[in-house]
């Protein structure tokens, strides 16, 4: 239970729930547009073999989860040790042995985590189809065309989560969101109908 | 022998954790009775409270240990009083 207080401290006094909230929305959207991407130029050029997406889609999955580890932790670490500077500079103190410190070098290993956990999660929910397809189970609509729909789901529960937060009609939200996915849908099929 | 001790520190601290928390932190030590924390400053960045700490058998060492360890740090010790409680009895009789 003291443990669980002291990380609430550490999070209330970096403002790191709102952080890890922004990294969230923002890299689970590229990972779910990532996916969607992928999954429109597999049905655009008509693949049938399912273990060819499973790859390619658990490749950039992968590679996703990656970059958004890296590039948080990088930049968080940073931007934490910039704002501790400049807190000791005015107390005249060195701080890291307290909350400051100690948040300076917590705070950004959760949000990487975060950052990187949730496009690669959101991309194997997506990716649940094409498993279950190769593995024999049936879906009213073939498994790519299955995941593409989860994808748009996955951009709308986003857009309501988006909404959720910013007080504003979760429902008007998580329509824009879809728009935004199936405007990039359609995107894709008219540069595939262009090659 | 148990000894009361009131002691007003002047601390520099930033403005998180706010003062609900700070002083409830610092009342987590056993030997701390009453606390006040007046706000004398305030900053971009930090901000300067009084504090005034009541208790029996307090020890200085652990209350500025807890102040550091949430950022702050005591410039000055502005008040201390003692009163040993065998003699404040005795001065009663």
């Amino acid at each position: 239970m003291k443990a669980f207080s002291r990380i609430r401290v550490l999070f209330r006094i970096t403002h790191a729930r709102r952080i890890i909230r922004r990294y969230f929305v923002t890299n689970g959207f590229d990972g779910v547009l990532t996916m969607l991407g992928l999954l429109m130029g597999f049905h655009i050029s008509q693949a049938t073999d399912l273990m060819v997406a499973i790859n390619a889609c658990m490749g950039a999955a992968v590679a996703l989860g990656m970059s958004g580890l890296s590039s948080a932790y990088i930049s968080e670490a940073a931007e934490r040790k910039r704002e501790l500077r400049a807190l000791e500079q005015a107390l005249l103190a060195d701080l890291s042995e307290s909350d400051y410190g100690r948040a300076a070098r917590f705070v950004p290993v959760i949000v990487a985590l975060v950052n990187g956990f949730a496009p690669f999660l959101l991309s194997l929910l997506i990716m649940t189809p094409l498993w279950m397809g190769h593995h024999g189970i049936q879906f009213p609509l073939p498994p790519l065309e299955t995941s593409i729909a989860l994808a748009l789901l996955m951009i709308f529960l986003l857009g309501i989560f988006l909404g959720q937060i910013s007080g504003t009609s979760w429902i008007w939200m998580g329509i824009k969101a879809t728009m935004l996915g199936l405007l990039t849908a359609g995107l894709i099929l008219l540069t595939g109908m262009a090659s | 022998m148990p000894v009361f001790m009131r002691i007003v520190l002047d601390v520099l601290k930033p403005h998180q954790p706010n003062a609900l928390e700070f002083v409830r932190r610092l009342q987590e030590l056993e030997s701390i009775g009453r606390i006040k924390l007046t706000l004398a400053e305030m900053d971009e960045k930090t901000e300067t409270v009084v504090l005034t700490i009541e208790g029996l058998d307090m020890d200085y060492e652990r209350i500025a240990g807890v102040i550091s360890e949430m950022g702050g740090s005591v410039h000055s010790i502005d008040e201390v009083e003692v009163i040993v409680e065998s003699a404040a009895g005795e001065a009663e009789e």
